[in-house]
């Protein structure tokens, strides 16, 4: 790895590395909870998706949602990993009042995926990132204690939630490796439909384990573990404060306590939780109410040949077989939105265009206006008519951003718009000689000066024509005729 | 005809169906009995009026084609009833209805049965005596202040009185058997999996199966027919081939081999029992069985294994019983306080220690020496049943180290309250069906037991075994009513 892109942080003698990794929450997308079959609908009233499973009434037993052992199977493969054919559930013992059952069910010895990678495309090139597991868990409740100064308030509808820890190893090195690792992780998982990673709804949480380390050593430091971050902004912010008040500690030679930290959004720094020794002790055991849970190698190779192309491979392709650059293509591929409108316009117009037109206009107007690339207001299908427009001469690129301005709104039909306003580009040759005979005409005295060596006149005269034009002029032609009279 | 509450449960159905009998009149034969037996403290709740309510309604638009037309039974209180109050015999659950019905219960309304009421337990089915149920001892009808065993002790005792003509309770270690066999009667614990556990308040869950209590093999035959059934609501609830086992019930057990185990011979165990073995081994012998000497040689670690893994499933399964959601709540200053409140009040001793066992042994430090090396020991229990089945088709024990106690005679000695359930907690750890038949008297006159192990999913070789000596053994409870 080139040296100037690490992030290190330096003192007065001392150069620092941060190490980091990080244990992802991602909730499975799924219409009913992990072991009950209560709704997962975001934003409903609180406990109206509630079971007596959920709020662990006497003699319920947890049933297994196989379709969230489908999603887990799925990111597995979507993240190169080891499918093991038998994980177990196991009991993690805690008594919290959003914690209906008095324990939580995950897996802990035996989890459904091990190892794997994922691969970060970084400006200094691609960085592999080492998967440890992932596991599949439930969901705690939510206690709620700002609706009154005495009580707390309970809302099960999260209890039983199906979660996936995915755990990576402590392979991340700066901020902005963490953003790139948690945006594509989101990416695979919404290429495979098995987590939205919507961060404000909280479908995707990180609690990020940071260590310090004197740049060149090989050992790692203490590490203390930051819980239960909801974006990426606050996970980077967090980071830089962890990582500062652990080297000031190394550098005024204090030990740093292994220990739990939250971090505080407001006043943007860490703070101790629970140290090492007060760590729960979570009695882990496996769940005698559920069997192992056994899948076959048939079942995990029929899931392989369901799994889509995934952003890496699509990048690939793109590059190989449109010629994109990696940069375009990585705009491209990331949101797998983006990748599905870039396909949809590219079926009927030229790559090249599409691409300038999509991470340009485009994406301009959407950040804009804060839309989703599913909202735009321009369809894949105007905006592949709007390129066949430029490609085959009818409008001019500059005109195509004119007609573009009228698409956003309500996405109307380009060449509508052409034949509405009669914006459709001059392209006859004697028209335009005749226009250009005319601006030349009028500018006798600047005609001399450009024949006299001032060559940068040239395009004072492509303006004229084009204004002669009313902007409708083939540019490419004005230019043409343009040099053929003044030259010739 | 008999007295309406002497006769069982086939006799019952055999009445109704020939229209000699009503539900009504039944179901009120057993509400006026058990309303003058309060003495025995066998019921938590009753539900006598709305039994009389639906017995009526059954009489009305009869329907004999059912397995159980028109029966009242009541079951142990730990089966969840939809709209009657579940305690689980503790203090935490006194106010518990559930909106919900557990599958084994639902199975018998199904086929017609009608819920007499809620049967005395131990509190969440830990104890064999019956005394540490919130709601105070029960009496064996046997004896005056004998216990009638436990945890399903409120079923036995009812059941042995004719206040129930037939009852289920659950068996985590013995809990059917051993009151059984305290109270002359006959007590079933199915193979895991068989019954389903939807509903039942949870004490061990690798452990606990429902079964049926009866007074007679037949009626348990017929019991186990409608309770046992596959559930996909209980993940290790097991869809295998079920018999009829009533119909199938035969007498006619010649040539099947039964194991007598040899490790079953426990030091100080009374004369009087092993007496009672060696004339269950003739009757098997005179039944046409062929007596093989069989080895359980991991037999004397069934017990200490037992008290580890029950008490951990527990120690977690009782979490949810914190306050928060439902039943019993003692306010605190804060959450802490109001868990440890709530929890010290609404749980009896006998539960707060095994939760504290439970807690150990699973504990970071100790789960390996503890949890870990038990459940490594009960696969080699388990192991020692699968190498038994190789040379028989059943073994035969008996169903407990002694007679019925008096009450109050262990409490203060759980190891030796522990030690009860010798016999039955290694069937648990294997998940193997066992029954308990009343197989004589001992010089006190209490009744003891035998109990037959069968193979997984062979209920019907033990019902067949059972149904065969029981005719040999022809043993009656003499009931004095001292309670009346």
């Amino acid at each position: 790895m080139d040296k100037d892109n690490q992030f290190i942080i330096e003192r007065e003698n001392n150069k620092y590395e941060v190490v980091i990794g990080l244990e992802v929450h991602a909730q499975v997308t799924s219409q009913s909870k992990l072991f009950s079959s209560s709704s997962t609908k975001f934003g409903s009233e609180p406990n109206t998706q509630v079971s007596l499973v959920d709020a662990a009434f006497p003699g319920m037993l947890p049933v297994i949602n196989e379709f969230c052992v489908k999603q887990a199977i799925k990111t597995g493969i979507g993240l190169k990993a080891q499918i093991n054919k038998k994980s177990v559930f196991d009991r993690k013992n805690y008594f919290y009042a959003d914690l209906p059952q008095g324990y939580q069910i995950s897996q802990y010895k035996y989890p459904i995926v091990g190892e794997g990678k994922v691969i970060l495309d970084m400006p200094y090139g691609p960085k592999e990132v080492g998967i440890e597991r992932l596991h599949l868990e439930q969901d705690a409740g939510k206690s709620i204690h700002d609706i009154d100064p005495n009580n707390t308030f309970v809302d099960l509808n999260r209890s039983g939630v199906a979660l996936m820890e995915i755990v990576s190893k402590p392979d991340l090195r700066s901020p902005d490796e963490v953003n790139a690792y948690i945006k594509k992780l989101r990416s695979i998982m919404r290429y495979l439909g098995t987590c939205d990673g919507n961060m404000q709804e909280g479908s995707l949480r990180a609690d990020v384990n940071v260590s310090v380390r004197k740049l060149g050593s090989k050992d790692f430091g203490t590490r203390c573990e930051i819980k239960n971050v909801n974006s990426i902004k606050f996970m980077q912010q967090a980071i830089v404060y962890e990582a500062n008040r652990q080297i000031d500690l190394v550098e005024d030679g204090k030990e740093i306590d292994q220990e739990t930290r939250l971090f505080d959004t407001k006043k943007n720094e860490t703070r101790s939780m629970r140290s090492k020794e007060d760590a729960h002790d979570y009695r882990y055991f496996p769940d005698p109410d559920l069997l192992p849970l056994e899948v076959s190698d048939d079942y995990i190779n029929q899931l392989k040949n369901e799994i889509p192309e995934l952003p890496d491979e699509k990048k690939k392709r793109f590059i190989e077989k449109f010629e994109l650059s990696s940069y375009e293509a990585n705009i491209l591929v990331s949101d797998i939105e983006t990748s599905k409108y870039f396909e949809e316009v590219i079926k009927n117009s030229d790559v090249k265009l599409a691409t300038n037109w999509i991470t340009g206009e485009l994406f301009a107007v959407l950040n804009e206006k804060n839309l989703e690339i599913s909202e735009s207001p321009v369809s894949s299908n105007n905006l592949s008519k709007l390129i066949n427009l430029i490609k085959d001469g009818t409008i001019s690129g500059k005109i195509a951003k004119t007609i573009f301005e009228e698409m956003i709104n309500g996405d109307q039909d380009p060449q509508k718009i052409v034949e509405e306003k009669g914006l459709k580009q001059e392209s006859d040759p004697k028209a335009l000689e005749e226009l250009i005979d005319k601006v030349i005409m009028n500018n006798t005295d600047k005609v001399e000066e450009y024949k006299s060596g001032k060559d940068k006149l040239f395009g004072f005269f492509v303006g004229q024509a084009m204004k002669e034009s009313k902007g409708k002029g083939n540019p490419q032609l004005i230019n043409k005729i343009l040099k053929n009279k003044l030259n010739g | 005809m008999s007295e309406i509450t002497k006769q069982s449960l086939n006799e019952l159905i055999d009445n109704i169906k020939n229209k000699k009998l009503s539900s009504l009149e039944i179901t009120k034969a057993f509400v006026e009995r058990s309303e003058k037996s309060k003495k025995l403290n066998a019921y938590v709740t009753d539900n006598f009026s709305q039994a009389l309510d639906n017995a009526k309604k059954f009489d009305e638009k009869p329907n004999f084609e059912l397995k159980l037309p028109g029966i009242p039974i009541a079951v142990k209180d730990l089966f969840c009833t939809e709209g009657t109050r579940t305690t689980a015999g503790s203090k935490i659950l006194n106010n518990f209805i559930p909106t919900y019905e557990s599958t084994v219960t639902k199975n018998m309304w199904n086929e017609g049965a009608i819920l007499l009421g809620k049967l005395n337990c131990d509190e969440f089915a830990m104890g064999s005596s019956n005394e540490t149920s919130f709601f105070g001892n029960v009496q064996n009808p046997i004896s005056e202040n004998l216990v009638p065993g436990g945890s399903s002790g409120g079923s036995s005792s009812a059941l042995a009185a004719n206040l129930t003509p037939v009852t289920i309770g659950t068996d985590t270690g013995g809990s059917i058997r051993q009151p059984a066999s305290f109270t002359g009667t006959v007590g079933l614990k199915p193979t895991y999996g068989s019954c389903s556990r939807y509903g039942i308040v949870a004490f061990a869950s690798s452990l606990d199966q429902a079964g049926p209590m009866s007074t007679n093999v037949k009626d348990a035959a017929l019991l186990l027919e409608v309770i046992s059934s596959f559930d996909k609501k209980d993940s290790t609830s097991i869809d295998f081939k079920r018999n009829k086992y009533s119909s199938e019930l035969t007498n006619n057990i010649k040539g099947l081999k039964i194991g007598i185990p040899n490790e079953y011979r426990v030091e100080g165990m009374p004369s009087e029992i092993e007496d009672l073995w060696k004339k269950g081994i003739d009757y098997a012998k005179e039944c046409g069985a062929e007596i093989i000497d069989i080895s359980l040689p991991h037999t004397k670690y069934a017990l200490p294994t037992y008290y580890i893994v029950a008490p951990a499933e527990a120690s977690s399964n009782l979490a949810r019983y914190d306050g928060v959601k439902y039943g019993f709540r003692s306010e605190g200053e804060n959450l802490i306080d109001m868990y440890e409140k709530t929890r010290s009040e609404g749980f009896g001793e006998e539960v707060k220690r095994r939760i504290l066992i439970g807690t150990y042994v699973l504990s970071s430090g100790y789960y390996d020496a503890y949890y870990l090396k038990a459940q490594k020991v009960r696969q080699l229990i388990k192991k020692d049943f699968d190498d038994a089945y190789k040379k028989v088709d059943a073994i035969l024990t008996p169903s407990t180290p002694s007679s019925a106690f008096k009450i109050g005679e262990k409490t203060n000695d759980p190891v030796s309250m522990y030690l009860n359930d010798i016999f039955t907690v290694p069937v648990n750890l294997a998940g193997l069906p066992g029954i308990s038949i009343p197989a004589g008297l001992d010089k006190k006159g209490f009744p003891l037991g035998l109990q037959i192990i069968g193979k997984p999913f062979d209920e019907q070789s033990i019902l067949n075994i059972a149904y065969s000596m029981e005719e040999k053994i022809s043993y009656k409870n003499n009931l004095t009513d001292w309670w009346i």
